[in-house]
């Protein structure tokens, strides 16, 4: 992976580390007892991920009529935030296979946390596939096998069907990619560990790495491939999903424009979710010389561009919409702006689309309040924007007799909560337990991209996090 | 194969007949020792003892539920269990009569239809009648005859009850309008025993004012002979008199073809009145009016037609275009009618009636619908509180609840020696009385009725007395010291009063067809009039103003609820109302410009106080159409004693129900109503959608067929195509059939009969109001009603126009559009099912799997009508739907032909397919094909119109191929027909009889050129 770069760029490691601190500063979190702050932070997360259980449960031992749905608006808040959670997952997936074939060295330092995310994100979204489903229990329906129900087979026309051929694809690829960059690393512990349950978990885990020339290799190799594989699922999963709606009748679903306009939109929420992860990790583990301003602006300009990518899709539809004379599809996008949910509307207007021109000013997008504030901000526009395609289009559409307003209940929060509590939880054993950064893909750019030639350093004598200008 | 000797053998051995293969023979393998595991224990015997054991496990894990099915020990004749028996029979309840035909399943009638026989309900249904059958299975219906309310045996009442009677000096049975003449001598028999007895009559809903002009007698109408029918808030298409038999030749005058030569006329209709009723829904013309000038109203009309009259003049719209029509009419083909208790008013409209010489043609002979007395009743009531009674019995009637003068009545009864109630529960009126002798259903019970003089139809039950219940007849020819046999009484009446023979045959023929009937062609004569008009205008002109600034009330009665005396029937509950779609409430109905002058919206509470009387509270509705300054509250709700169903559903304005026209004074209590009234529809305007609804004006029609059409073209690289000409799907074969509908939105009227005999077809939930609240009602078939809306005005932007789309116009034109599956060709909902559970049939037809749903919802989302119905609960059997479904007596309405859906599952209209197949079973039973118009709909069939034509399109002689045939050049249209999803339900253009310059439907062919670049509507 080691190629020249231009002196010109600004080192993507900074701090005069050395090999050697590389494995400290990332080991460090890993070997030590929990701290205080995870404990509690995953404290809270488990409480959180009790109370959401308890309402998951609830939908499904009572019924989805604890949800706002009604006869008119048959989803709601669960395919806003299945849709969501898929979405926030992209940005691994393009760090991880995207970013690798650019040669994009600046990845290597965010790869395995926004890795790690885009796991947790689908679990989370397919927890919603599933909560969706009436009949959750029958749900392995959907999936083509042998049976002997008088061989009804799936329904290879429904774009459901299609989403759970993507979701399970992109879910296992993913897993795949992450752990295979993990073993490496997991040698590394493994070599480290100092207690016996320690060195067999972490040298189970491992696979017995012994890090040869060939093992390297093949490493390098299967990266690539993997990464070859995920390529076209960065694009095509997100499409799939909105084929959902695409290939639907319904005005403000029914529209070409939706596989690029919620590929950029899902890269768009997956980089402010990376975003406010490594904000908090980097601070938290001390790690500001591997996650540094350089990486948090690169994401910051990448969020520009797919949110303005976004900003021009909202128009685009509304020009559409005024342009083709279909008077449904008029009305859904005027009653969109306009209409009873005109707030959710202008909600996800601000938050993605003048959000993320606040980027073009130099110091907001290399401040870390900045950023991580407007990352939330465009997370929250994100889940807006399928609120607002999903709800705003079913309420009103053809027929105004059956036009009706959804609100949400308890439930619906609850079970939004649930995967609140899901992600984090099992983010936060992710980050307590599994190195949040690619030690050996760190060390391979040190060569090129690091402040200091990584041989021969002195001891190092400042505290780890302290900045370096010389 | 050609006959061969050839013989295998299946090796030497056999050839040889060896006697150690000769016992082996039968066992499949020659020495199984081999593969046993040499310990006795054979593999199979292992495998099956592990499966019986993991089976065994499993299944006492189970709860398995405990179901009693106990067989026939010996069958009853005539019970075939899965085939259906259909009886004749007759509906009644009070003067509301229905002549029927009850479907039973194994012994339990589950389904009313009408009975084509009758000439006077001529196969129409309506929703109370639909509903009666699950009245017969109300749980809240006493078990035992009760004493002071404790279980009594029959035997022991009737003889105290007949001591009471022996003593008593002044015996009053009260009853509402009784139409059975057999029951009428019974009541005769017991005066015979009991000379002090009297027998008032009373109707909760009177027409005494209009019985007293008539010299005691109900005239009888035909609607179908009058080419101009004005009606005075007399609502006789939803509730006036006998609305379903109206409503049938209403639609006579109004039934348009597009066929050269065919009937392109109609009749007229002019609707004054102070509420959007059905009839005013309905009506080509609506003027709005006042309580307090209703009278005036008629005497204005009076003399716009040429009679005398002396009073002031009031100001309606279109009064004086209605008298202008009435005037220029033939002699006798006109019919003018007022819904108000006036006689006043009713001499006037009799007199109007009498100079367009009506008398005779469309007022002809009498009917027996309303025979309550309001003068009697109320001499009843003041004896009663004198204590001038000694013994009195409560015959169909609860005048507790539903007469104006219930709470005297419930505070005096005490005073009586005897009070005897025969209703079927412990209601407001029984729970008072010492004594209650229940009464059995009209489906167990032996009876007739007289609708009209001459006509005759005849009750016989179809299922034995669930509970200890007896007729009253029964108890009163008891009490009378007779042979208590009520139905050897009843042959014995017809023998002698009616069939006058004795013969058998023409009894069982009568109970055959349902009906007897006089011969075709007998002509009635005209009700005498009597009344003194001069007298009666000077009354008019001194109780009614010619204007009025003062809020006024004004009650009416619900199309589906009535007065009430079904109201624990949650069918009814749920019904939506077909002008406000509100379910399971009344409410303070008030106009949109009266809410905003009193600041109140939609569900605030109101107080409502009329000078005398009980204050009430209720939550408003904003009511489109209804004439400013106006309240109207619904009687039929409010009850406490009737079950769990009505019980403190809505209040009760009997109190009130004289109170026309008196000034009420509204307050809002600043407070809402807890979550609302549930309405199933709650955008009232359609949008100027005209993919949606399409209509035009007669004249218009006159000159093309196809006015008022909305026919959308695409724009293509090769010139505009139709919608339907470009699409991306192969279609479905239909060789065999293809099931379609019609639906005439010029004949349906809205009254929504077919939503509740869906219901009870296909065993559609109740869900109660919260969920219809929360627009989950699971109604398989709706009927969406439109306001026309506010005209947008010239050069108002595209935002403003939207906007001002939504609100309902002051007095707007009503449109009802029947809504169900329209199974499209080009389904949506089919594509999007990931597991297949709807598909599509080679008959055309849209098909719903339960079993195979899984809930995804996606086909209910992608539906362009909204016509899926979810169930998001388990709403057949949970504790809070406490409805029907509920409890075991409820559960024997189910029709055992369709599946109940269980939670989770998706459903929806599926064309009666269980009709569809039993049809398609009896043809080929007997080798044929099935007949044009064999199979019949739930919906169809309950239609008194004739507004839903269901049939095989694939048939050229079904009356669907026929209208089709013709309509398709004309008034037939698909909704939404540019998506190109090709139903197979047509709908035809609503044609109203109006003037260009006063219809409010926007002017399509002009505007449309005028304003293309404006709206351009069609797909580029």
């Amino acid at each position: 992976m080691s190629h020249v770069s231009a002196v010109v760029r600004p080192p993507l490691v900074t701090g005069g580390k050395s090999y050697h601190d590389i494995t400290e500063d990332v080991c460090r979190q890993v070997e030590g007892k929990p701290t205080a702050s995870w404990k509690i932070v995953f404290g809270i997360s488990t409480i959180v991920l009790l109370l959401g259980t308890a309402s998951v449960f609830w939908t499904w031992w009572d019924g989805l009529g604890n949800w706002g749905l009604n006869k008119t608006v048959g989803w709601a808040w669960d395919i806003t935030n299945f849709v969501w959670w898929v979405g926030i997952g992209h940005a691994g997936t393009l760090i991880s296979a995207i970013l690798l074939l650019f040669r994009q060295k600046w990845r290597t330092s965010v790869n395995r946390a926004a890795e790690a995310m885009t796991i947790f994100a689908v679990i989370c979204a397919a927890s919603f596939i599933l909560m969706h489903a009436g009949r959750a229990w029958l749900a392995y329906w959907c999936i083509p096998f042998p049976n002997t129900y008088g061989s009804i087979w799936v329904n290879f026309n429904s774009p459901l069907v299609w989403d759970v051929f993507a979701i399970s694809t992109y879910f296992s690829v993913s897993c795949l990619f992450w752990y295979v960059g993990l073993i490496p690393d997991l040698a590394t512990i493994r070599d480290r560990a100092k207690n016996k349950v320690s060195k067999y978990i972490y040298g189970l885990l491992s696979m017995g790495w012994n890090g040869n020339t060939k093992t390297w290799f093949r490493y390098e190799y299967v990266s690539l491939i993997l990464a070859g594989i995920s390529t076209p699922l960065v694009l095509s999963v997100h499409t799939i999903v909105s084929f959902d709606f695409a290939t639907s009748v319904i005005p403000g679903w029914h529209t070409t424009i939706f596989p690029p306009y919620f590929v950029a939109g899902a890269i768009f929420s997956g980089f402010a979710m990376v975003n406010n992860l490594l904000l908090i990790i980097r601070w938290t583990f001390k790690l500001q010389d591997y996650i540094t301003i350089e990486h948090i602006e690169t994401m910051n300009k990448i969020i520009t561009v797919t949110g303005s990518i976004v900003g021009i899709a909202y128009i685009t539809e509304f020009f559409i919409a005024a342009y083709s004379g279909v008077e449904y599809e008029s009305y859904a996008f005027i009653n969109r702006a306009f209409g009873p949910y005109w707030w959710a509307y202008w909600a996800m207007m601000s938050c993605n689309v003048i959000t993320p021109q606040f980027f073009w000013v130099r110091s907001i997008r290399r401040s870390i309040t900045w950023t991580f504030a407007l990352s939330v901000v465009v997370n929250i526009g994100m889940w807006f924007e399928r609120f607002v395609i999903i709800v705003t289009s079913l309420h009103r559409d053809y027929i105004p007799s059956s036009w009706a307003m959804f609100s949400p209940t308890i439930i619906d929060i609850g079970d939004y909560v649930f995967t609140f509590g899901l992600f984090f939880f099992l983010f936060l054993l992710f980050a307590k337990y599994l190195p949040v950064i690619n030690m050996a893909e760190v060390k391979g750019v040190m060569k090129s991209s690091s402040e200091r030639f990584p041989y021969k350093v002195k001891p190092n004598t400042k505290k780890p996090g302290e900045h370096v200008t010389e | 194969m050609e006959n061969t000797t050839k013989r295998y053998w299946r090796g030497i051995e056999e050839l040889r007949n060896d006697p150690e293969f000769v016992k082996n023979a039968h066992r499949e393998f020659a020495d199984s020792s081999d593969i046993t595991d040499g310990g006795g224990t054979y593999r199979r015997d292992f495998l099956k003892m592990l499966g019986f054991g993991v089976a065994a496990v499993s299944l006492a894990a189970c709860e398995a539920p405990v179901r009693k099915v106990i067989p026939y020990l010996n069958k009853p004749v005539d019970v075939e269990p899965g085939i259906a028996n259909w009886y004749a029979s007759t509906f009644t309840d009070g003067g509301e009569y229905c002549s029927v035909l009850v479907k039973t399943r194994e012994g339990r009638p589950i389904k009313i239809e009408g009975n084509p026989q009758s000439s006077i309900s001529q196969g129409g249904v309506g929703t109370r009648v639909h509903a009666s059958v699950l009245s017969l299975y109300d749980n809240e219906k006493l078990r035992d005859p009760q004493k002071g309310g404790k279980k009594v045996e029959w035997t022991a009442l009737d003889k105290e009850v007949a001591a009471g009677l022996a003593s008593a000096q002044n015996i009053r049975i009260i009853s509402g309008t009784i139409l059975s003449p057999t029951t009428k001598a019974v009541i005769e028999a017991f005066k015979a025993k009991y000379p002090s007895t009297v027998h008032v009559s009373y109707d909760a809903n009177s027409a005494y004012g209009l019985t007293q002009v008539h010299g005691g007698q109900l005239p009888a109408f035909d609607f179908s002979k009058a080419k101009v029918i004005v009606s005075l808030d007399a609502d006789f298409l939803g509730t006036w008199i006998a609305p379903d038999e109206f409503s049938k030749q209403w639609a006579a005058g109004r039934k348009l073809s597009s066929a050269k030569g065919g009937n392109k006329e109609m009749s007229r209709h002019y609707d004054f009145s102070t509420l959007m009723t059905l009839t005013g829904a309905n009506a080509d013309y609506r003027g709005r009016l006042k309580p307090s000038q209703s009278g005036l109203v008629a005497s204005t009309l009076l003399r716009l037609v040429g009679g005398s009259s002396s009073t002031a003049d009031v100001k309606i719209e279109f009064l004086e275009k209605a008298a202008k029509d009435l005037k220029a009419a033939a002699p006798g083909t006109t019919l003018v009618v007022s819904g108000s208790n006036d006689p006043n008013v009713q001499v006037v409209v009799a007199e109007i009636n009498r100079i367009l010489g009506n008398y005779g043609t469309t007022i002809a002979g009498t009917s027996n619908y309303k025979q309550g007395n309001d003068a009697a009743f109320d001499g009843f009531v003041n004896d009663l509180k004198g204590g001038r009674v000694d013994a009195v019995l409560f015959y169909g009637a609860n005048p507790v609840y539903d007469s104006p003068r219930g709470k005297e009545i419930a505070d005096a009864l005490s005073r009586t020696k005897l009070s005897v109630s025969f209703a079927d529960r412990a209601d407001e009126t029984a729970s008072l009385c010492q004594f209650i002798a229940p009464d059995s259903h009209y489906l167990e019970s032996w009876g007739d009725a007289e609708p009209k003089p001459g006509f005759y139809s005849i009750v016989q039950p179809t299922i034995s007395t669930i509970f200890n219940t007896r007729q009253a007849q029964s108890s009163l020819l008891t009490w009378a010291g007779q042979n208590a046999d009520y139905y050897e009484f009843l042959t014995q009446n017809w023998a002698t009063n009616i069939l006058k023979t004795a013969s058998k045959e023409a009894w069982n023929k009568a109970v055959y067809e349902g009906v007897f009937e006089p011969a075709k062609g007998t002509v009635a004569a005209a009700p005498a009039v009597t009344g003194d008009l001069i007298t009666a205008l000077g009354k008019v002109s001194g109780t009614y103003k010619a204007s009025s600034t003062v809020m006024e009330f004004i009650p009416y009665e619900k199309v589906g609820m009535g007065t009430g005396s079904q109201a624990n029937n949650p069918w009814l509950q749920e019904f939506p109302d077909p002008i406000s779609k509100a379910t399971w409430d009344n409410y303070a109905a008030i106009s949109q410009a009266t809410a905003k002058k009193l600041g109140v919206h939609q569900n605030d509470m109101v107080k409502l106080e009329i000078a005398g009387k009980e204050a009430i509270e209720l939550p408003v509705l904003i009511q489109p159409g209804q004439t400013n300054d106006t309240v109207s509250v619904a009687i039929g709700y409010g009850r406490s004693k009737a079950g769990k169903a009505a019980d403190g559903v809505g209040k009760n304005v009997f109190p009130w129900i004289n109170s026309v026209g008196a000034e009420i004074k509204v307050t809002p209590t600043g407070s809402q109503y807890k979550w609302g009234i549930g309405q199933t529809q709650t955008h009232n305007t359609v949008m100027a959608r005209e993919s949606v609804l399409q209509e035009t004006i007669l004249a218009k029609y006159q000159e093309n067929v196809q006015a008022g059409r909305f026919i959308p073209k695409i724009q293509t690289s090769e010139g505009a195509k139709d919608a339907t000409d470009i699409t991306l799907w192969n279609g479905h074969e239909k060789k065999n059939h293809s099931w379609g509908m019609v639906i005439d939105l010029n004949l349906c009227t809205g009254c929504g009969s077919c939503v509740v005999s869906c219901q009870a077809e296909n065993n559609v939930p109740v869900v109660g109001r919260k969920e219809v609240v929360m627009r989950r009602e699971m109604h398989w078939i709706r009927i969406d009603r439109y306001y026309s809306s506010v005209q947008p005005k010239e050069g108002e932007s595209i935002f403003q126009e939207l906007e001002t789309l939504e609100i309902a116009s002051d007095n707007p034109e009503v449109v009802f559009q029947p809504m169900l599956c329209q199974h499209c060709s080009n389904a949506p909902c089919e594509t999007v099912c990931p597991v297949l559970a709807t598909t599509h049939s080679n008959e055309g037809m849209n098909q719903m799997t339960y079993n195979r749903c899984i809930g995804t919802r996606y086909c209910a989302n992608n539906c362009p009508y909204k016509v899926r119905r979810f169930n998001w609960f388990k709403y057949f059997d949970e504790d809070r739907f406490p409805y029907n479904f509920n409890n075991d007596l409820g559960k024997m309405v189910i029709n055992p032909e369709v599946t109940v859906r269980s939670r989770g599952v998706m459903e929806k209209c599926s064309f009666c397919v269980q009709r569809i197949q039993a049809t398609k079973l009896a043809a080929k039973r007997e080798r044929r094909r099935p007949y044009a118009n064999e199979v019949q709909v739930a919906c169809s069939q309950s239609c008194s119109t004739g507004a839903i034509i269901f049939g095989d399109m694939n048939n050229p002689e079904s009356e669907i191929s026929q209208v089709l045939a013709v309509e398709q050049q004309g008034r037939a249209f698909h909704m939404l027909e540019e998506i190109n999803v090709l139903p197979q339900i047509s709908y035809l253009t609503k044609i109203r009889n109006k003037d260009a310059a006063d219809s409010q439907a926007p002017h399509k062919e002009e505007e449309h050129k005028e304003n293309e670049h404006k709206h351009p509507k069609s797909h580029v």
